[in-house]
This record gives C-alpha cells, sequence and structure tokens, in this order.
C-alpha cells in the first residue's frame, strides 16, 4: 500500500526482503546501505539479538531520485528469518508494495528456501495479497560458495511462475543492486496500472 | 491486488486540515513532538521541535510498536490495545490509535503531565478521525467511479526508472 502525498509531492513504497534464516537479508540492505550517496538514505536500523540475529526487522529509508515532479522513497524492511519469530514476520507483510525473496543458493538450504516460500505465501494471503499478483522478484544469494544448487534447479523449485531473479554474492555487493532495482521497477509499474 | 486496502492519497486540502490540528495538539498539550505515522510506517505529518530528529525512523518503529503489541493483542483474545505508553527520564511518548487507519504520536517532558497529554489527544483524535474517514471514502468512491484523473503515475517509462538507478 503506496502512500502517495501530493502535499509534499512525495511516494513512499514498502519492499520487504523475506527468506530463511541466514540467507542474507540484512547483508544485502548493509550492502545498499554502505554504497549509497548519505543525502540518498536515512539511518539503517536493525532490531537485533546480541549475536546480530534480525529480531524484528531491519529498516532502511532510501530516497533515490524524482519521477514526473515526485520524490520517491522506498522503504526497505528484512523479516527476521528464524522459524520461531513467526509471529513478528507476519507483522512486517502489512502494507507491503513488493518482496523480494532471498534464497540461499547451499544444497543443504534448500528444504529452509521451500519452508520459508510457503511461510510467505501464507503470511501474504492472512493480509489478503496473492503473491502471484504483487511485484515479486527472487535473488540466489552466496553464489560463491561451493556446494550450491544449478539457478535452472533452483528455479525449477522455487519460482515455477518465472518472476526476475538474480544471482548475488551479498558479502561482495553481487547482484544486490540488480535485485533492489528489479523489484522496484516492478513497484513502480504497478503503480501506473492502480493509477 | 487482491487486497482489501486501498492506496492511502493525501491532497493539499486534507493535509493542511491535518497539519493544523497536529499544530494544534502540539500547543495545547505543551508536548515537545507531535506526528502521525500510517500503520505501514510510513510518516504522514509532524509538529514541534523536529531538529535532530530522524523522524522517518521514528515513523517506522512506531509502526513496529503498534503491530507488535496488535499481535499481543489478539493472542490475548482483545481485538487491539489502543494505547502505549513509554517513560523515560527526560521524555515520554504516547502512543494511540486514531481509527484504523493511523498512529498519534505525542513526545513531552516535565512541561507538560499524562493528564493533560491523554486530554488533548482525545480531543484530536476525534477531528483527525474525522478527516482519515473523509480521506478513505473520497478514495473507493473514486475508485468505484474509476474516476482516477490527473495521475502523474500513469506515464511512467522505463527510463524514468532507469534514471532513480543512475
Amino acid at each position: 500500500m503506496s502512500f502517495i502525498n501530493y502535499s509534499s509531492r512525495e511516494i513512499n513504497c514498502k519492499i520487504v526482503y523475506y527468506g530463511p534464516g541466514l540467507c542474507g537479508k540484512t547483508t544485502n540492505l548493509q550492502y545498499i546501505y554502505k554504497k549509497t550517496n548519505p543525502e540518498q538514505k536515512g539511518k539503517l536500523i536493525s532490531l537485533a539479538t546480541e549475536t546480530e540475529r534480525t529480531l524484528f526487522f531491519d529498516f532502511l529509508p532510501l530516497a533515490l531520485g524524482d519521477i514526473k515532479g515526485f520524490r520517491v522513497r522506498f522503504h526497505l524492511y528484512t523479516v527476521p528469518g528464524q522459524v520461531f519469530y513467526a509471529a513478528s514476520r507476519k507483522l512486517i507483510l502489512k502494507g507491503v508494495d513488493g518482496v523480494v525473496f532471498v534464497a540461499d543458493s547451499q544444497i543443504d538450504r534448500m528444504e529452509a528456501n521451500i519452508e520459508s516460500l510457503e511461510d510467505l505465501k501464507i503470511n501474504l494471503s492472512e493480509q489478503g495479497y496473492d503473491l502471484e499478483k504483487l511485484p515479486f522478484v527472487i535473488q540466489y544469494n552466496k553464489r560463491d560458495l561451493p556446494n550450491i544448487v544449478p539457478v535452472d534447479e533452483l528455479n525449477k523449485v522455487l519460482n515455477p511462475n518465472g518472476v526476475p531473479y538474480f544471482e548475488a554474492v551479498a558479502t561482495q555487493g553481487t547482484g544486490v543492486f540488480e535485485t533492489l532495482k528489479g523489484i522496484a521497477k516492478l513497484v513502480l509499474l504497478e503503480l501506473k496500472k492502480n493509477y | 491486488m487482491t487486497n482489501t486496502a486501498i492506496n492511502l492519497v493525501m491532497y493539499e486540502d486534507e493535509f493542511k486540515k491535518i497539519d493544523e490540528e497536529l499544530q494544534r495538539l502540539y500547543q495545547q498539550s505543551n508536548a515537545k513532538l507531535v506526528f502521525l505515522v500510517d500503520k505501514n510506517g510510513q510518516l504522514i505529518a509532524i509538529a514541534g521541535e523536529t531538529h535532530n530528529v530522524d523522524t522517518t525512523s521514528l515513523a517506522s518503529l512506531t509502526a513496529g510498536n503498534i503491530a507488535a503489541t496488535g499481535g499481543m493483542a489478539r493472542l490475548l483474545g482483545e481485538k487491539e490495545f489502543s494505547l502505549i505508553y513509554n517513560e523515560g527520564e527526560r521524555d515520554n511518548v504516547h502512543i494511540s490509535l486514531v481509527g484504523q487507519w493511523v498512529i498519534l504520536v505525542v513526545v513531552f517532558d516535565q512541561r507538560s503531565s499524562l493528564g493533560l497529554v491523554r486530554l488533548r489527544v482525545k480531543k484530536s483524535s476525534e477531528v483527525l478521525a474525522r478527516i482519515f474517514d473523509e480521506i478513505h471514502q473520497k478514495a473507493e468512491s473514486a475508485k468505484k467511479e474509476g474516476k482516477i484523473e490527473e495521475s502523474p503515475f500513469a506515464e511512467i517509462t522505463d527510463e524514468d526508472i532507469d534514471k532513480l538507478f543512475r
């Protein structure tokens, strides 16, 4: 649910990074934060445990520029990936405009990916959303690790509808901005459809 | 989108009314800062001492707070808890729901009191709730009639979007 303010000439859109525990959602936001000009970003807020596991959410506001005289702001959120934070995870999806699913490419994390994607669909439907109708992209993260699933295989299992996907190594920044751009584009095109 | 929620669109007139009400509340409650956030964490309007305050982050955390409290309420069989109060050594924060759409936050120190804030918040909430009802009614009837005019976004091009990432 984007917020369009004609008075301040701003559009605000909410993008949520979803995925299993330790797949690299927070790392994506940290890289974006590191590489964005100071005037384009706000503070990166992390509500995390002492061991740096996301407890509630990470939040990064970005103002990338103007479209048709409106300042476009993206609010990026991550969810806590760990299974037992289900209740908190659900809350973050409220009012979402676009979802990035960050999948962990490692073979032994496939189960976790599938489980998390199912969890996403259920949580969205509880909020009245349908993943198939929402701006949605997938990021295959950790492509630099040795025991990884080939992209074809990942697409077969996680991306049957053929949404845009991006290969990434979030720790090095590879694919991070491509993913953000991919979802931003879909969100803005959705805005065009609805207005 | 299957979601029943409609996008929040705010025009100059309504914004002015909201701003006036927030200014009134700010003065009458002797607050330091008064702001309105939608339930998704987006700041709608603000009045008071805003310098050196990261309002965007405050807005997002406020919505997270309300969402978490709402989650607790449902687990306990309540519809929602309509009020959160945080007491600090210097500043206190009074967070309350206005209608079903927005969250009103008042930050105050010893120049005011909880009683005064509660009283003034109650009055302003009624006014603000009416304004937001109007906004939503307007948006819904516009949607029904398919009357979505003067859209600045109908003409977004791929080039516009690419430009954001240059």
